[in-house]
């Protein structure tokens, strides 16, 4: 602590002993320094006058090297007035400057004013600077009932490489309990904000250093690296998948951690700690998930309206001081809101950095996986980034998608700008993953099919394979005469029913007619029947199954007969002009045979059928 | 005239009874199979798809580890996580069957360009195989029955529960592959004694060379086929067929079940396996006896030939295994296996395979449980089996006799029965039904035939006195066809019923019903696990009871003293006794054992009961079974296990209670009772003012399920 301002005592004289730089002069500059958050951010209001002939367009700006290093963002924007509706500022183009015959302990940014400076013109510009870890905790580590205090240096005055005429600096602070600040002349205190100044005209490099050492139980959320990989699928989603690795940035916590003092006066016991994050989504954000290596964490809660999709996300234990913990979140997103097309190329529009309220991001890789087929591939991002490709090969993909890698140390708030990936895509690709699957199906299906069609037995000419080749043809010849049975059922049956027409109608020329058709039909059955049985007696494997087949026939054969004589028998009563009570008489007794044959057909059918 | 012309032309479309039957058949086996996956899911849809229990976590990270660096180094992998400071020699002590299955899937679907993770296939491995399971039991009972039984077969095995509770979706575990490669080598096995195939007899080699490689019940295969083949040759069946298959299976089964580094030489060197070989051995001798009967003519002759060379025979097996029993050559019958014959066994010698709870003798209840109708079914599918001998018939009778005696000693042990019972049970069904169907069909029959044909009636008066007797019988049929149907049905509400509410809990997360009937989630598991894996250092070491060992590797990533693999009975004695002593007592032994945190699960807060205060008598058993300091009487009362103000002052004061209790007399678990009640237990603690030396809280999670103790340093001496 001492030797660190002693250093700060040595640097000073050597700034002081430089000379200045140009006859650029700052009029005015109102600082405020925000510490309501583990994120420090510096806002000055420069007005910048020209007090030499020469014409100037370029002004520095000064930043110690122990901020420089931390520094996060820096913008420089025209200054308006507090009234004025608030157009889309343009940002003035700020660069790292390098001037000569400067102390090396300083780093310089040059700001390019819109238009040159004349003698005695002012522009007035607006600086928003950003730090990490600019608080540092101390005592640096804490108990669980201790609270946090951290401690924040800077100088009161504004240090610049041109004299200052009038300057002020206040310090915003998370709350009023301070612990210490450094007692400079013009010190005022209100609450939470300490006023330093008004100062009035300071030489060039004129530096005072201020401590304010105040109690800060903000999340101290950082972010160690974050891995964001956005997947686009043309198919109507664009999933967003980020890896935390979290840290508390904090005083580091000590002995023990007791759940009973955390359970019953948390905000007293465990202060420090951090229990939940909030993530502002985009708006119609769907399927979000929150876990972690090994499985869901269902401590998140998922608010939505048409603005915006707020998530609260909880990790698995309170964050303490130093503790750590992973996680992935994950959502989808409508592909139509960040994906539009211009001059034939597509481009993706999307945010860069983590939807997260107030984190800090050491390490930020953003990976932006295009559809398979993706070429052209170019980024535009309104900050300097770390960038090359890479691919991954996903679901159905032959030769990997092509993945933009994006990367960037010291993220903040700031840098979740919009940034922009152009590349060139065809509408016909979308069809090869489909096309893919459907061919995969069918080539499965066909070989299937070939499978059971083909004869793939090695040998031929073994035993086996002839008896089973046998035992098919012989399968098919009983097949067929089945059918040929069956046939000259249904002959019989029609016989029967022209039986029935005739004691309808007393039409015995049409029963003649059928019973003529019927015999020749059946001649020629029995005629295709002789081949088949002869077929059956020679082939060997048959041998089990022949006598059943050839009592199947010599019944049908028999029922055949009996159907003839009753087929006759009634027609002869018909013609002979019997009674209808006569008749039955008659064929009732052949009728019952008949029903009995028929049954021992059809089981032996059956039996048939089974084998 | 057109409906006769459309049907001309549906003709050569219109399929025939047989490929009907076929397709149905196919259909139903699709449905089955798909049926058999789904209802696994249950524990995915309310939980998420996540590894179950204990072993399943210790299976997952050996993938994990096979994925990343391949079968050699998995081989060879020496674990420093486990053990501390033993180590385990992973590749050289686990079945890694699962692991490489789940392993070749993983692969297969990267090859086909499916970019799965790992843990999905973990996840599903299990309910892929008991989908494969159930094509299995379609092809044995087919096989020892007809294709209807086993249709029936695969239906029932499909939702048994006894099968569904280790198979669910994220049950990860040997036995769910185990099952199907049992199965299957039996179903290999029994074809190739019906055909006395040489293919088949290989395919069976190989299924148990499988079934070596997944699971260490491979032990009762090898013990059930030579006792299915003694059965046969006592019984007089013997054939060719069976020869070929034995010897095949035998011979081949143990080259290859050598090969998995964990059994070894085992099928030759240990006494669990020397039935297989005596009854191989019996098998020549019986050859050599055929081939001598069909040369010599004489009866006498043989007679004697065969008293002397059965004497023989007899005599040098006998003193082969005499010599090697009693020159160490062959080993003695483990624990584990005396324990599966004599129930009691363990509970007096190994206290720590008896503290088990799935190793505890089954009750009624969980057969009934596990079973249901089957229970009933079993018996009745034994008549029908008896009713039609044969080799295949009389295999599935001794495979049921047998693991149904096997799951009366053991609960887990109904996972083994249960294909068997399923089995004989859809003889049961299926013959049942098809006898009452065929009743129904043959009446039906005669009377479309009587309406088909003239309309006399006095015919038709003949014909009602023909069926006087047959109206009754046709209802009966009718009525017990509906009952079998209703019974079936009950079956099928039952198994989805104990799938969706005991089986599919992972028990990493618990889940109860809140005040107002919404559900609450206890994470504390993962919460803990996830703490440790966070925030503390990479070789940090973690005590705690052996039950957590496996969880706290694969899920906090850190070094463990004792797991699941309870290889090492002294390691797990010296961790008991740690528990059990005096907290500067177990300092001396956590300080020499190189211990950093220690871990106890406590569920006094939200009335877990499954805690380590439930399960500290066990650590007093194990650890004074090798520690004789560690007396059980101590920590008992009159025989009786208490923790309130009457509990023995050992107890109150060893390390478990004072960990488990550290604070919670000041804590508020219950409206309406004093502080320091515990609720799983429903007494208040004896002991609340616990104050801790060498250790302090280091976490707790949000419900006090897990609590972690960091260990301090030693203090300065000056």
């Amino acid at each position: 602590m001492k030797s660190f301002r002693f250093c700060f005592l040595m640097l000073t004289i050597a700034i002081l002993a430089s000379p200045a730089l140009s006859d650029l002069v700052l009029s005015k500059v109102d600082r405020r320094i925000y510490l309501t958050s583990h994120i420090v951010r510096i806002s000055s209001t420069v007005k910048v006058e020209n007090a030499g002939p020469e014409k100037e367009s370029l002004v520095l700006l000064a930043f110690p090297e122990q901020q420089a290093k931390n520094m996060a963002y820096l913008m420089a924007t025209p200054h308006e007035g507090k009234g004025k509706v608030k157009n889309p500022v343009v940002a003035l183009p700020v660069e790292a400057a390098n001037p000569k015959d400067m102390p090396a302990a300083l780093t310089f940014y040059s700001v390019s004013l819109p238009k040159g400076l004349a003698e005695g013109d002012s522009f007035t510009f607006d600086v928003l600077a950003v730090f990490t870890h600019a608080l540092r905790p101390i005592p640096e580590q804490i108990t669980q009932a201790d609270i946090q205090l951290v401690l924040y240096q800077d100088s009161a005055h504004y240090l610049s490489p041109y004299a200052v005429k009038v300057q002020s600096l206040s310090v915003k602070l998370p709350d009023s309990r301070i612990e210490s600040y450094t007692k400079l002349e013009n010190t005022k205190i209100h609450g939470s904000e300490i006023k330093y100044g008004p100062y009035e005209n300071l030489p060039s490099f004129s530096y005072s250093p201020i401590a304010v050492h105040f109690e800060s139980n903000l999340p101290f959320a950082v972010a160690q690296e974050l891995v964001r990989e956005i997947e686009i699928s043309h198919w109507g989603n664009v999933q967003v998948t980020e890896h935390y690795k979290l840290i508390h940035g904090g005083a580091q916590s000590k002995g023990e951690f007791s759940r009973l003092d955390f359970l019953a006066r948390p905000n007293v016991r465990g202060a420090s700690a951090f229990r939940y994050l909030v993530a502002n989504l985009p708006p119609r954000a769907h399927s979000v998930y929150y876990r972690d290596e090994i499985g869901n964490i269902s401590t998140s809660h998922l608010r939505g309206d048409s603005k915006k999709t707020e998530l609260l996300i909880e990790p698995r234990y309170p964050m303490f001081g130093g503790w750590r913990t992973a996680f992935t979140i994950g959502y989808g997103l409508p592909l139509q809101d960040f994906l539009y097309e211009s001059d034939g190329k597509r481009f993706l529009n999307i945010t860069f950095s983590s939807p997260m309220v107030e984190l800090v991001i050491d390490a930020l890789i953003v990976k932006v996986v295009l559809p398979e087929g993706s070429s052209d591939i170019s980024v535009a991002a309104s900050f300097p980034v770390e960038q090359w490709q890479e691919t991954k090969i996903s679901h159905l993909d032959i030769d990997g998608r092509p993945v933009v890698v994006l990367k960037k140390t010291n993220v903040v708030p700031q840098h979740n700008q919009f940034f922009q990936v152009y590349y060139h895509f065809s509408q016909l690709s979308m069809l090869r993953e489909p096309l893919m699957l459907i061919s995969g199906f069918f080539f499965f299906f066909v070989a299937c099919i070939v499978y059971m069609h083909a004869d793939i037995s090695i040998s031929k000419s073994s035993a086996s394979y002839l008896a089973k080749q046998q035992w098919e043809e012989v399968q098919a010849v009983i097949q067929q005469v089945q059918n040929i049975i069956s046939r000259c059922l249904t002959t019989h049956d029609n016989l029967e029913a022209s039986l029935r027409d005739l004691s309808r109608t007393g039409n015995i020329q049409a029963c003649k007619a059928a019973r003529k058709a019927a015999d020749g039909l059946l001649k020629e059955l029995s005629k295709e029947l002789k081949p088949l049985l002869t077929f059956l007696q020679s082939s060997p494997s048959a041998a089990q199954v022949l006598p059943k087949v050839e009592e199947l026939v010599a019944k049908e054969r028999e029922l055949q007969e009996k159907v003839m004589v009753k087929h006759s028998t009634v027609v002869d009563g018909y013609e002979k002009k019997l009674g209808a009570r006569d008749i039955e008489n008659r064929v009732a007794l052949q009728q019952q045979k008949l029903t009995a044959l028929r049954q021992e057909v059809d089981d032996l059918l059956e039996f048939i059928d089974e084998i | 005239m057109s409906n006769s012309y459309t049907s001309d032309i549906l003709k050569p479309f219109k399929l025939k009874t047989k490929q009907q039957e076929l397709l149905i058949r196919v259909l139903i086996l699709c449905l089955v199979y798909i049926l058999a996956f789904i209802t696994r899911l249950f524990s995915v849809l309310r939980y998420e798809s996540m590894i179950h229990e204990f072993d399943p976590y210790f299976n997952y990270r050996t993938t994990l580890y096979v994925t990343q660096h391949g079968f050699y180094d998995f081989w060879n992998w020496f674990d420093y996580e486990s053990w501390y400071p033993l180590g385990r020699i992973v590749g050289g002590t686990l079945y890694p069957g699962l692991m490489v299955t789940a392993a070749l899937i993983y692969r297969l679907l990267h090859f086909l360009r499916f970019a799965v993770h790992i843990r999905e296939v973990c996840v599903l491995t299990a309910p892929f195989f008991a989908s494969n399971t159930t094509l299995v039991a379609y092809f044995f009972g087919k096989e020892i029955w007809d294709s209807g039984a086993g249709l029936v077969a695969a239906i029932l095995i499909a939702v048994c529960p006894g099968y569904i509770s280790r198979s669910v979706a994220g049950s990860y575990d040997n036995e769910g592959v185990a099952i199907f490669a049992l199965l299957f080598t039996f179903y290999l096995f029994v074809k190739a004694v019906n055909t006395g195939s040489l293919a088949w007899g290989l395919a069976s080699a190989f299924g148990y060379f499988y079934m070596v490689s997944a699971w260490g019940g491979y032990v009762f295969i090898i013990n059930l086929i030579p006792l299915y083949v003694l059965v046969l040759l006592i019984t007089g069946r013997y054939s060719m067929r069976l020869y070929v298959a034995y010897n095949c299976l035998y011979i081949l089964g143990m080259l290859l079940a050598m090969q998995i580094r964990f059994v070894g030489f085992q099928h030759v060197q240990s006494g669990e396996h020397m039935a297989a070989m005596g009854v191989f051995f019996l098998m020549q001798v019986f050859y050599f006896l055929d081939w001598v009967k069909h040369m010599l003519s004489d009866t006498n002759l043989f007679q004697e030939f065969l008293r002397i060379t059965v004497t023989c025979a007899v005599a040098v097996g006998g003193i082969a295994l005499g010599v090697g029993m009693a020159s160490g050559y062959i080993s003695p019958w483990t624990g584990r296996f005396y324990s599966l014959l004599d129930p009691t066994y363990a509970k007096d010698h190994i206290p720590i395979i008896a503290s088990v709870s799935e190793h505890q003798p089954t009750a009624w209840s969980s057969f009934m449980f596990d079973f249901h109708i089957l229970l009933f079914l079993f018996p009745a599918g034994l008549y029908f089996c008896f009713k039609r001998l044969s080799d295949a018939t009389i295999f599935i009778v001794m495979y049921g006799l047998t693991s149904m005696y096997f799951a009366g000693v053991m609960v887990r042990l109904i996972l083994v029965a249960t294909p068997a019972v399923c089995l004989i049970s859809a003889i049961a069904v299926s013959a049942t039904v098809k006898n009452l169907t065929v009743l129904l069909r043959s009446k039906t029959k005669v009377a479309q035939i009587g309406s088909t044909k003239g309309t006399s009636s006095a015919k038709a008066s003949s014909k009602a006195s023909l069926d006087q007797s047959q109206p009754f019988q046709k209802n009966g049929a009718m009525a017990l066809l509906f009952g079998a149907f209703y019974l079936l049905s009950r079956y099928a509400t039952h198994c989805t019923w104990v799938t969706s509410e005991a089986y599919s809990s992972p028990s990493i997360v618990l889940a109860a019903r809140g005040a107002h009937g919404n559900r609450v989630i206890f994470d504390d598991y993962r919460e803990a696990y996830f703490w440790l894996r966070q925030n503390t250092p990479l070789d940090a070491k973690v005590m705690s009871w052996w039950d957590y060992g496996y969880q706290i590797t694969a899920m906090g990533n850190r070094t463990v003293i004792v797991d699941n693999n309870t290889w090492n009975n002294t390691h797990i004695a010296t961790v008991g006794r740690a528990m059990s002593s005096y907290e500067d007592e177990a300092y001396e032994i956590i300080r020499s054992l190189d211990v950093d945190y220690v871990l106890v699960v406590f569920g006094g807060v939200t009335g877990y009961s499954s805690d380590d205060i439930n399960k500290f008598l066990w650590m007093v058993r194990i650890g004074g079974g090798v520690f004789p300091v560690i007396k059980e009487p101590d920590y008992l009362v009159n025989g009786e296990y208490r923790i309130d103000k009457g509990a023995a002052p050992k107890m109150l004061n060893c390390l478990m209670y004072k960990l488990s209790y550290y604070r919670f007399g000041e804590m508020m678990t219950e409206y309406g009772k004093p502080p320091g009640y515990d609720r799983a237990r429903g007494v208040e603690i004896g002991n609340k003012d616990i104050k801790l030396e060498h250790l302090e809280e280091a976490f707790t999670t949000s419900n006090w399920i897990v609590r972690i103790y960091k260990v301090k340093p030693p203090n300065n001496r000056w």
